[in-house]
């Protein structure tokens, strides 16, 4: 349960640090009158939507925290076999990487009000990530015809389970996209989409940093760092 | 008025409940007396913080109910009151957590002379082995499963050959001598609980668990599961007994070693089928 | 007083919903069954919560005849009784109480507190509403599906949740499983609005200490389900594919009625370890929630203002992030490694001292107050009683070695039905009577209401006081029928009907409750706007009921905290949250 303790401590903190902000030791039946908090000093506070995405991507952390916990006590079992991580990842990982970059590529149009940019972007990293799925399934189709079926072992099962909730992240997110999209398609103005595309450009480089812990996950690059942890701990 | 009475009236039965019920712990018969002394302990002092909060309620409800006139005292806080109940309560937790955190070293410090004594959980009844001469239990592995090896004991191992298998029977135990029992289970999750041994601990296919004790006064025991295991949990008994050194060989000669208890024809069957996996 | 500079706000938009983003209702069908209105989907939220929670109660009448009364009943047999006991925890703990705290009173008081016109996602809120309804959908639906409604016991364990020797293993436990799916997902999306709403939509002058209790209570309490409910996602699915795919997540080599089984290498541990990261935070998620609530219904009653505000805010914070490093204290015996038994007992008692100082600081409220004993006061008064109760309890199950004889018996039962049972709902009827004048415009019967409060609090604490006695004598848990057994005297078969009789009269008295609910909707006394004099700003809105938008044209703005009552040289015993100072009205700052 390492992996979600950390994770927490990681959310303590940045809910610590924000309530240390709030004037948690104000004495509020002396404080008469009309008091500024932080969110109308600073004038410029983010927009609800994007405090909402970050609020979600806690929630998503969370799960996938709660995944890498099961994965590593479960490994730590003697009976382990890993199962080995079929080639096609990598260029998997690769489309990833370029779907993000051309999300952030039509982020960066959206702010010099570049509409073709924007959707040149949108439409190149929605392909990259349809690329990244169906390269994902290939990869299922690979290890299945090579007889690691999902029930034949602990590790065939998280693999599989793993890889299936990460994707399915990203067809929501896919689903975010398209409805972007459309709506550039639509309005042409490109201040009223800036946000929806930054919030996917967002999403799309967390479900990226996600991927990649994963990927160190399974393909037992993170174990020399796991046990580096636990003599810490021991 | 009434309201007060009767939240006075509430504490004032907890206790008297307390005091006088019937319904108590069944006599101690382990040497876990210090886990009896910590929950006495406990109660006292969580009994008496109950009964403070009630009462002062209790007081205040009678006193500073709403009369024509009366205006609430303005308090918004006081700073010194507060750190001082914070720090009675913070000494009073630490005076039931700090004995406890000492029984429990006690608990899981098995005492080296402790004997082994192995108890299997399957739905819904209980066996159990005893180490034979050499003092050592075989390996088992739930595979090894079959209608001639309910227990799943490894034939393989020389160390199994001696133990003594109990099955459709009581447990005997002997007075005064400290026993580890070693828990395991070959379908779902049990629990070995004799409420006068105090001690319990789920058991887990696929793994180990145990606890240890002393019995300390002979008798016979109920043995019941204490960990929700399917449709006949309820009925799944069996019985400890506890008995003086002499009696307890006596019945000891009696059983029957898993050796004995294993045909030739079925230990060759079963070492077959191993072999040929 | 503090200096604050006037003028530098001027410029400020006040943080709200948009008028053009509010969403306004074209039909009766958007208006009142697809709204998207936070009132509305809250009073959605809580008719499914009571209606579903009834079945659970009639459950637990079940369990408590066959218990009080073994043997009598011949059409409750043990398999059904497994199954009782399961979806009652489940359903009470989950369906009712999760939702009720959070979906119903999140939903409806959080916009009114912190003075928004909405929660900020609408829609999202709506879609959670509607995926909520449809996990009770198909929890209910367990109850007609072959093999009936899962019997693993609400904590689901495996390997037995899904092996042939539990009830209800082959349809009820995969219902169940998707059921509890789609409640992660539906709650995921209200969360998300709660904790939004507080951060984003405060209006004026609402700074974090100046927000009523409740709203601190709740908020943080939807922190915590949002990062502990994933927890159970991933337990949950896990099970599923277990049970379905037949891989091996949670179970060993194990044998199935004679039969050695295909699974292998799984870790039943693991589940247990997934579950209480959920399970123990879910116990703070319904009791911070009720802490809010008992801390305003106090303060409002007694007129006076929260005794230590300061330290109930931080001791919300504390428990809240505490609760999150004490969830092995559930697996004290299961077999985990002892010496996690330290840890988890140090910071379990640890928890214990935020948790005392809100005792304190309620019982300090009452002192020297002016207290008006009407239902909410009255309910609230037996919060305390039940809630210190099963909260010391809680000190004999955290305590890790005086845990050991009494884990897994009756004493457990008693502890968590008195703490997070009996407590709670007490919060939860002190709190419907007090917001009913609110949502409604009219007042709740008396007479019927202090029926309802006698019979449900006298007789609640006659059935679970007394059952920590059978614990104590070593009776376990989750049995139909403890039968002949040396140890149990007959006395403690009398015990047992006793009880059941009580919770039978205490399941009535609820029926009295709906009744009342129902009746008081056309017949009951006008309320006016304010009728407790309370200070908090949903008791100020323009309408009553409030309208669409809440407050009217213009927002409120909030000059002070939620709990001026009695402030001395102030002419009535309460300051509304929103009326300006009396310096700044002459200055003509104010509205």
């Amino acid at each position: 349960m390492s992996a979600i303790i950390l994770f927490m401590a990681g959310i303590a903190a940045i809910a610590g640090w924000w309530l240390s902000q709030q004037r948690l030791a104000a004495k509020p039946w002396l404080e008469e009158g009309v008091l500024v908090d932080l969110r109308e000093q600073s004038g410029s506070s983010p927009p609800t939507a994007k405090i909402g995405l970050g609020v979600f991507l806690a929630v998503v952390g969370s799960l996938f925290a709660l995944f890498i916990s099961a994965y590593s006590m479960r490994m730590t079992m003697v009976d382990w076999r890993a199962l080995p991580v079929p080639a096609l990842l990598w260029f998997n990982t690769g489309a990833l990487v370029l779907s993000s970059v051309a999300l952030q590529w039509a982020y960066t149009a959206a702010r010099r009000d570049d509409i073709d940019g924007v959707i040149l972007g949108l439409l190149s990293g929605g392909a990259s990530a349809v690329t990244f799925l169906i390269g994902q399934l290939l990869a299922w189709r690979q290890l299945a015809g090579a007889g690691y079926f999902v029930a034949s072992n602990p590790a065939n099962s998280f693999f599989y389970l793993i890889t299936a909730v990460h994707g399915l992240h990203l067809m929501g997110g896919l689903v975010a996209l398209g409805r972007t999209t459309s709506k550039v398609w639509r309005s042409a103005e490109v201040i009223r989409v800036r946000l929806s595309v930054e919030l996917c450009a967002i999403y799309w480089h967390f479900l990226l940093l996600v991927w990649l812990v994963l990927l160190g996950l399974l393909t037992g690059w993170t174990d020399g760092f796991v046990d580096i942890c636990r003599q810490l701990l021991t | 008025m009434a309201v007060a009475i009767i939240l006075l009236l509430v504490a004032i039965a907890s206790v008297a409940f307390h005091l006088f019920s019937p319904w108590w712990w069944t006599p101690l018969a382990s040497n876990w007396s210090y886990i009896d002394h910590t929950i006495t302990l406990t109660f006292w002092i969580t009994g008496a913080v109950f009964v403070a909060v009630v009462v002062f309620m209790a007081y205040c409800v009678l006193r500073f109910h709403h009369k024509e006139g009366r205006r609430a005292a303005y308090n918004p806080e006081n700073k010194r009151l507060e750190w001082w109940l914070s720090v009675g309560t913070a000494i009073g937790v630490a005076a039931m957590l700090a004995p406890g955190l000492v029984v429990w070293h006690q608990f899981v410090t098995v005492p080296a002379d402790a004997t082994d004594v192995e108890v299997m959980g399957q739905q819904w009844q209980w066996s159990y082995r005893l180490p034979g001469k050499d003092g050592r239990l075989g390996t088992s592995d739930a595979r090894l499963v079959s209608p001639d090896n309910p227990m799943g004991l490894n034939p393989d191992d020389p160390n199994g050959k001696d133990d003594i298998v109990v099955q459709n029977d009581d447990l005997h135990l002997p007075v005064g001598k400290p026993v580890k029992v070693l828990l395991r289970s070959i379908d779902v999750l049990h629990d070995f609980y004799v409420p006068e041994f105090r001690a319990k601990m789920d058991m887990i296919p696929g793994s180990v668990t145990y606890y240890w004790f002393t019995p300390t006064r002979t008798g016979t025991f109920e043995v019941l599961c204490a960990e929700l295991c399917g449709a006949a949990h309820a009925q799944m008994r069996s019985k400890v007994i506890v008995e003086e050194d002499k009696e307890y060989h006596a019945w000891l000669e009696k059983q029957r070693t898993f050796a004995e208890l294993s045909s030739p024809r079925s230990v060759a069957k079963v070492i077959y089928k191993t072999g040929s996996e | 007083m503090v200096d604050v500079p006037f003028d530098t706000v001027a410029g400020i938009p006040p943080a709200e919903v948009g008028e053009v983003d509010l969403y306004h209702p074209k039909s009766w069908w958007t208006r009142y069954v697809f709204s998207q209105d936070a009132k509305v989907i809250a009073i959605q939220y809580s008719i499914t919560a009571m209606s579903i929670g009834m079945v659970a109660l009639v459950l637990s009448w079940l369990m408590r005849l066959q218990l009080g009364f073994p043997g009598t009943f011949s059409f409750i047999d043990p398999n059904q009784y497994l199954q009782f006991i399961t979806m009652h925890g489940m359903i009470m703990v989950i369906y009712l109480l999760t939702a009720l705290f959070l979906g119903g009173f999140g939903n409806y008081l959080i916009p009114l507190m912190v003075g928004a016109r909405d929660m900020v996602f609408p829609y999202v809120n709506m879609l959670s509403y509607w995926v909520y309804l449809l996990a009770v959908v198909v929890l209910v639906s367990t109850f007609f599906v072959p093999g009936g409604p899962p019997g693993a016991g609400w904590t689901l364990y495996p390997p037995q949740a899904i092996l042939s020797g539990t009830p209800g293993q082959d349809w009820g436990i995969i219902l169940m499983l998707a059921s509890l799916i789609l409640f992660i997902i539906g709650f995921t999306m209200g969360g998300l609005n709660y904790v939004v709403t507080v951060l984003q939509a405060r209006t004026r002058g609402m700074t974090l200490m100046r927000l009523p209790l409740t709203v601190w209570g709740i908020f943080t309490a939807t922190v915590m389900a949002l990062l502990a409910f994933p927890a159970l996602l991933v337990a949950s699915v896990m099970l599923l594919l277990d049970r379905l795919l037949g891989t091996s997540f949670f179970m060993p080599t194990l044998v199935e009625m004679g039969q050695l089984t295909k699974y292998g290498g799984g870790s039943p541990i693991l589940f247990q370890h997934l579950f209480w990261f959920f399970g123990h935070p879910e116990v703070y998620i319904v009791a911070l929630p009720a802490f809010g609530i008992i801390s305003d219904l106090i303060s409002v009653h007694a007129r006076k203002n929260i005794f230590g505000y300061r330290m109930m805010v931080w001791a919300i914070v504390a428990i809240g992030a505490l609760s999150f490093v004490v969830w092995a204290h559930h697996m004290y015996v299961s077999g985990m490694h002892p010496y996690f038994g330290f840890f988890f007992a140090t910071t379990t008692l640890i928890i214990a001292i935020p948790t005392a100082i809100k005792v304190y600081t309620w019982v300090l409220t009452l002192w020297r107050g002016d207290i008006h004993l009407t239902i909410p006061m009255l309910f609230a008064l037996a919060f305390i009683v039940t809630f210190v109760n099963g909260g010391l309890t809680g000190l004999f199950l955290g305590n890790v070695v005086v845990d050991v004889p009494l884990s897994d018996t009756m004493f457990v039962v008693a502890h968590f039905h008195m703490v997070m049972g009996i407590a709670p709902i007490m919060a939860v009827f002190g709190g419907i009577y007090h917001w009913y004048p609110k949502i409604t415009g009219r007042m709740l019967n008396e007479v019927l209401g202090r029926f309802h409060f006698w019979v449900s609090f006298l007789g609640a604490y006659a059935i679970f006081f007394p059952m920590h006695y059978l614990g104590l004598l070593g009776m376990p848990r989750r049995y139909h029928d403890i039968g002949e057994t040396a140890f149990v005297p007959a006395s403690a078969h009398d015990l047992n009907a006793f009880m059941s009789v009580a919770a039978l009269i205490v399941g009535f008295a609820q029926l009295v409750f709906l009744f009342n609910l129902v009746w008081s909707l056309f017949k009951g006394k006008e309320a006016g706007g304010n009728p407790w004099g309370a200070a908090s700003l949903e008791w100020q809105t323009p309408e009553t009921p409030p309208g669409h938008g809440n407050w009217g044209k213009e927002l409120p703005i909030v000059y002070r905290w939620a709990y001026d009552y009695s402030v001395p040289g102030a002419a009535g015993d309460f300051v509304p949250q929103n009326e300006p100072p009396a310096g700044l009205l002459a200055q003509g700052a104010g509205p």
